[in-house]
């Protein structure tokens, strides 16, 4: 079960953000630039932040900010955004966060074989301290196992 | 046995959830029917459901049901799920 593409325009490292927000438009410009969503996706996903919480804190550090599928939504996609400097999401547990992930589904029926690939990779409890660590978009797309 | 987990948007959050849960359950050799599912279906979902898995964010949104609320605080750590699980099953 393959992750969707992962193309180095989806992959951003080291950036500066002065908070979660910003962290998520940062994820939303990455899947923008790799053509799997349109810049109307990054409000979308703040929007269920800011409606619901900050419950896509999912794991200690990592966020996978995401929202419906629908108009702003053109492919499956996957973008990573590692932090240079930590930000709070406001989770009890999981702050702060330093890799972002961004996930763009464009068909709700089969986006079930995407999240196990996720699942895969990060139920191995190291991935997100490599993926924080890593300094190439290499390093980043070996990690995830995805293709280029 | 029906098993949900709720995230605000149906898919993501909760589809880990879901795997993972099923990944567990499998090894406690227990079966249910694990459904995913938004906040916003919670009830017409859940209704029948003997556990809700979901973030500490939505348990004041899914509000009064037969279920047990259950609170994951790492989706990934298959230990707290599985510690979870077993205590609320068993």
């Amino acid at each position: 079960m393959p992750l969707p593409p992962l193309p180095a325009t989806a992959i951003i490292l080291g950036a500066h953000a002065h908070d979660w927000c910003t962290a998520v438009r940062l994820v939303g410009m990455a899947l923008v630039a790799s053509g799997a969503a349109k810049p109307g996706y990054a409000d979308e996903m703040i929007r269920m932040i800011e409606e619901h919480g900050p419950y896509v804190v999912i794991a200690p550090g990592l966020a996978l900010a995401h929202a419906r599928p629908g108009p702003d939504v053109l492919a499956d996609g996957i973008a990573v955004a590692t932090l240079a400097t930590p930000v709070a999401f406001g989770h009890p547990h999981n702050d702060p966060v330093s890799v972002v992930l961004g996930l763009a589904i464009a068909d709700a029926s089969n986006h079930l074989a995407t999240v196990a690939a996720i699942a895969n990779l990060f139920n191995d409890s190291r991935a997100i301290e490599e993926l924080r660590a890593a300094t190439s978009v290499a390093e980043v797309q070996k990690i995830m196992g995805a293709a280029a | 046995m029906k098993i949900v987990t709720i995230c605000g948007a149906g898919i993501g959050s909760s589809g880990i959830l879901k795997v993972n849960t099923e990944r567990v359950l499998t090894r406690l050799a227990i079966s249910a029917d694990v459904v995913a599912a938004d906040i916003a279906s919670v009830h017409a979902v859940a209704g029948d459901a003997q556990v809700i898995l979901t973030s500490a964010e939505f348990v004041d949104a899914i509000g009064q049901t037969f279920a047990d609320v259950i609170v994951i605080d790492n989706y990934f750590d298959t230990a707290e799920l599985t510690r979870k699980l077993e205590k609320a099953l068993g």
